[in-house]
């Protein structure tokens, strides 16, 4: 289920401007690997590289290789398509579709994808519910508008919907930054569950998130405004919050930055 | 922070700040209502006593005396900044009765002299054998010929403007959108009659086809691609981006990202642009004149012969000069403006059944 992730020499470019050097790292399956740095320096787009969903932006551009289980995403003849679907994403912003109730929305994926048979969906989307921890808020109303729920509950909503199409990989985007601290501990819960299955990547800055949550953490730099970001170091995440071999990684985490 | 503390009674000691609390005097809510009854009433009494023929004139001078008095009074009671307030509000209140007064007299004047002879019959029967000069006969023929002519308008003009606006909002890159782009704008501004000239020598003069409603609505096809373009084009740039990637993320291709998630998100909008192009073109007679030629008696075909359309047959019988014909003109544009009437309710109908959806 859960694959492995080999980064090497990655640079992302928007039209003309690079965003983010050389990268090459390894994100191990079965774990959560935690990105932290300061704004600006290339995280969403370094974690958009890596379900091919950069190239949506318009001008955005990869070079370099991302191999999932030695097969390179960017490779040739490859379907953006199916690596989306291997590899799923939850955004910052909570953003269900409107236009669908909750059911909808968890199921969207697959039906979207023309795989509907009714009663394993049924299943399906009781099993990703719960899975996010969202089953007993909502399991009243699933025929409900999904733009209904809290920001909190969309946000879960959001991530029961990226897990009930069972991808390998789970890239998430800053997931808890809209929200309050029990929906953020709910979701913190939820991928400690969900490591057993998936592999995890979390991009945050709140960096007790990080430490409670992450088996590995990347901190990522950059030298200056307008500069490509780049990937200081990457460690275990006990070694890099107590004692980094990079100097900016501990003023970053104690706050001794800039 | 402790020195701004002992800074502030100073502070306001010396400047000079209303007292305080939050309540200012105001003009009672009853206020506006009264000053216009009374502005009127002065409107009608000056333009009365100084023998002012024109209603339009009174309308002015009442106004004007609505505006200024409200500004004073305002300005006397309420403060400088309230009175500003007051002005921009009393100036919209009038350029709206502005734009209403000219809508609700032209219904008002259709209603009134179109109701005459608008019965059952008028509806189901043509002016076959009908001299022009006598009463009776009826819009059937124009009804049908409307109704085929902007059907057919519609189902050339509409998907190809909806796909034309998906592809340009969707794919649209570089070069090809920009031409489109172009075109689209200078179709935009083409004039009905110039549309049907084009069909005209196209159709009829190179093409050696005859008279048809099918000709007119090729014309009318032409009139209403870059309107379906324009509005389903804001309308999918109104989606917002987060959910096309939403959707991208969940391994959705673009096709069925764009069918199944864009589409329906603003297929309200989508529905209510393509209802107003319709009932734009539903208006037009000129392409009609010159292609589909016009016709007294029912001819249920659009691609053969003439036909007529109700635009068409309003302009027919006022042509014809005599009050039977003036009473048909009438009472046909009536049954237009509710054609069109009924196309926007469907419209605002299927919009707001379609509209995303907030509420728990
Ligand atoms: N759509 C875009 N078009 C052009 N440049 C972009 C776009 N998105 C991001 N960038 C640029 O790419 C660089 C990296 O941005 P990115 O969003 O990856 O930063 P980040 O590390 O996620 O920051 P934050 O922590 O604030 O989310 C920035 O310099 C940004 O200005
Ligand atoms: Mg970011």
């Amino acid at each position: 289920m859960a694959k492995r992730i080999d980064v090497g020499g990655l640079n992302a470019y928007y039209g003309g401007h690079k965003a983010i050097e050389d990268i090459s790292m390894t994100v191990e399956p079965r774990s959560v690997t935690a990105f932290i740095g300061p704004s600006g320096c290339g995280k969403s787009t370094f974690l958009r590289t890596l379900n091919r969903m950069h190239e949506v932006t318009p001008g955005g551009r990869v070079e370099g290789k991302v191999l999932l289980d030695d097969e390179d995403l960017y490779g040739h003849g490859v379907d953006p398509v199916s690596v989306r679907r291997t590899i799923g994403m939850v955004f910052q912003r909570p953003n269900p579709f409107p236009t669908m109730s909750i059911y909808d929305n968890v199921a969207a994926g697959l039906r979207l994808n023309g795989r509907v048979r009714k009663s394993e969906l049924d299943t399906i989307v009781e099993k990703s519910l719960k899975g996010a921890n969202l089953w007993k808020e909502v399991k009243d109303r699933l025929n409900k508008p999904g733009a209904g729920l809290s920001g909190g509950q969309q946000q879960r909503l959001c991530i029961a919907r990226a897990i009930a199409v069972e991808p390998q990989v789970l890239l998430m985007d800053e997931p808890c930054s809209a929200l309050d601290p029990i929906s953020t501990l709910a979701i913190e819960d939820l991928m400690g569950d969900l490591k057993e299955r998936f592999t995890i990547v979390i991009v945050t800055h709140n960096m007790q998130q990080a430490a409670r949550v992450s088996d590995r953490t990347a901190f990522f730099n950059l030298a200056g405004v307008g500069q490509p970001g780049k990937l200081v170091e990457i460690d275990e995440t006990a070694r890099i919050f107590s004692n980094p071999s990079v100097q900016a990684t501990e003023d970053y985490i104690s706050g001794r930055f800039g | 922070m402790s020195d701004v503390i002992v800074d502030r009674p100073t502070v306001s000691d010396s400047a000079p700040l209303p007292p305080a609390g939050l309540h200012r005097p105001r003009l009672p809510r009853w206020a506006p209502a009264v000053v216009a009854a009374l502005a009127v009433a002065a409107g009608v009494g000056i333009g009365l006593g100084a023998g002012l023929s024109s209603r339009a004139q009174w309308g002015l001078i009442a106004a004007i005396l609505f505006v200024a008095v409200m500004y004073a009074a305002a300005a006397r009671v309420e403060g400088l900044r309230q009175a500003k307030d007051r002005l921009a509000t009393s100036l919209v209140w009038v350029c709206f009765l502005l734009a209403v007064v000219p809508l609700v007299s032209l219904l008002w004047e259709t209603i009134a002299r179109g109701i005459k002879v608008l019965d059952g019959a008028f509806l189901s029967h043509s002016m076959a054998g009908v001299l022009t000069i006598q009463p009776g006969g009826g819009v059937y023929h124009a009804i049908i010929g409307t109704l085929e002519q902007v059907g057919i308008a519609t189902a050339i003009a509409a998907p190809i403007g909806l796909l034309t606006a998906i592809y340009l909002v969707e794919y649209g890159r570089g070069r090809l959108a920009k031409v489109v782009t172009f075109f689209v704008d200078v179709m935009t501004g083409i004039p009905s009659i110039v549309a049907g000239l084009f069909i005209l020598s196209l159709w009829i003069i190179m093409l050696d086809f005859s008279y048809s409603g099918f000709a007119g609505s090729m014309a009318l096809a032409i009139l209403m691609m870059p309107v379906v373009v324009r509005s389903t084009e804001e309308m999918l740039k109104l989606v917002p981006n987060e959910l096309r990637e939403a959707s991208l993320a969940l391994g959705v291709p673009k096709w069925r990202t764009i069918l199944k998630v864009v589409l329906p998100t603003a297929i309200g909008g989508i529905t209510t642009g393509l209802m107003l192009a319709i009932a734009r073109i539903a208006g037009e007679s000129a392409p009609i004149v010159l292609l589909v030629f016009g016709s007294q008696v029912i001819n249920n075909d659009p691609f053969e012969g003439a036909q007529s359309s109700l635009p068409y047959y309003i302009y027919e019988q006022w042509a014809n000069g005599n009050d039977a014909s003036y009473d048909r003109a009438w009472a046909a544009a009536l049954v237009l403006i509710a054609f069109v009437m009924i196309l926007n309710l469907v419209a605002r109908a299927i919009a707001r059944w379609k509209a995303p959806k907030t509420g728990r």
